[in-house]
């Protein structure tokens, strides 16, 4: 049941698909990618997981192709994202099961 | 110890990078991230395959790490400036270990990769060798290294410091949440551990922050001077980070890591657990 970068705390390959053993009815995955203001993906960008109160809950680098995944919790997240370009940030409602978002970085 | 001995800011970095005596290691999990660019002249270390024994469960010995330190032409005297990903959390725990096998001179690079990068500083992809040398290391220095047992005595008696995630802390989750939640332990925390996270030091940047916003953190949380302390999070490389801001940044005494940390208190039979947001009772 253990996917191969559980064991620590490395960020995993963001472009990866989910790994069979995960289950999505028990789990929260929070995933999307990060765009400029001109539609862009942005590779390279990190990306924030804020709780309900604004707490910073976890960070991954975005793919090449721009995208994130988070396993959260069901409930109320932001999601923020730093990039050379800019940052952006976009708030999220989460349950159990895959929610997809996009974040959009720079003017 | 304190910010000017133990930390270097990226602009020191960019001047320095080819100064003599002077060796710049990138430390990750994955050590891709290396791979596709890194700081010129820098050299990798991985945490795993570098810095843990294959077999037992437990870190390198004193002749292994000799052995690393040799191969990737480290010497005695060299200035290791330690950098990395996820917010220096490997770099710092690499630091606690260069620490404990006694190194002279170490400093974290303030902000890691991801100012480096935010910054748009230059990244390289050459390959680096450096020539081998004849490291030698100190004993293992137990005075910053916390084991099991010491850890539950310690419960209501020294500053226990829990810097997971609050949800971690609580027992919502078991991980942090980028990883998948399978672990098979039990989730919440220490008994009288006090909850201060990690990225509570850090700026959104990467970089720690300043050493008087870091003792109001401490003391608002309830961190008494007068006590030993140990710091504990999953597997002991965010609380490397947290025991790099106490001793190295704040120069409290008698700071020591747990790497043990959660993934073992949490799997020991018969230890109390408190689960929720409080410390809960001895």
């Amino acid at each position: 049941m253990t996917a191969p970068t559980a064991a620590g705390c490395a960020a995993p390959d963001q472009a990866a698909p989910l790994p069979a053993s995960i289950d999505l009815e028990k789990e929260t995955v929070i995933t999307g990618v990060v765009h400029s203001a001109q539609g862009e993906a942005v590779p390279g960008a990190y990306v924030r997981l804020l709780d309900s109160t604004g707490e910073f809950t976890a960070e991954v680098v975005t793919s090449p192709a721009g995208q994130f995944r988070f396993f959260a919790a069901p409930g109320n997240w932001t999601l923020r994202a730093l990039s050379r370009h800019g940052n952006g940030d976009i708030a999220v409602t989460a349950g159990r099961g895959v929610t997809e978002v996009t974040v959009t970085v720079g003017d | 110890m304190s910010r000017d001995t133990a930390l270097v800011s990226a602009d020191w970095a960019e001047k320095n990078l080819d100064a003599p005596g002077v060796v710049f290691v990138e430390v990750d999990e994955d050590t891709s991230a290396y791979d596709t660019g890194h700081l010129a002249g820098a050299i990798k270390l991985d945490w795993k395959t570098d810095l843990q024994d294959p077999i037992r469960r437990d870190f390198v010995n004193k002749a292994q790490f000799e052995a690393l330190l040799s191969e990737k032409g480290i010497s005695n005297d060299d200035t290791v400036i330690l950098y990395g990903g996820n917010n220096n959390w490997f770099a710092a725990y690499a630091y606690w270990y260069f620490k404990l096998y006694g190194h002279g001179d170490v400093k974290l690079l303030d902000g890691g990769r991801k100012k480096w990068e935010l910054d748009a500083r230059p990244l390289v992809k050459d390959t680096v060798t450096r020539p081998a040398t004849q490291y030698v290391a100190s004993e293992p220095d137990n005075s910053i290294r916390a084991f099991r047992d010491e850890v539950v005595a310690a419960i209501g008696t020294k500053n226990l410091v829990d810097v997971r995630s609050p949800d971690e802390y609580a027992g919502r989750l078991l991980a942090p949440a980028h990883l998948p939640q399978e672990q098979a332990q039990r989730g919440g925390h220490i008994p009288t551990a006090i909850s201060v996270p990690w990225s509570k030091a850090a700026n959104e940047d990467g970089t720690f922050k300043s050493d008087d916003e870091l003792r109001k953190l401490y003391g608002e949380a309830g961190l008494d001077d007068g006590k030993e302390t140990i710091a504990y999070c999953r597997i002991g490389e965010r609380s490397s980070h947290s025991w790099f801001v106490l001793q190295e940044l704040l120069g409290h005494p008698n700071v020591k890591n747990y790497d043990g940390s959660w993934t073992e208190y949490g799997s020991l039979i018969g230890v109390p657990i408190a689960l929720g947001d409080e410390p809960g009772e001895a």
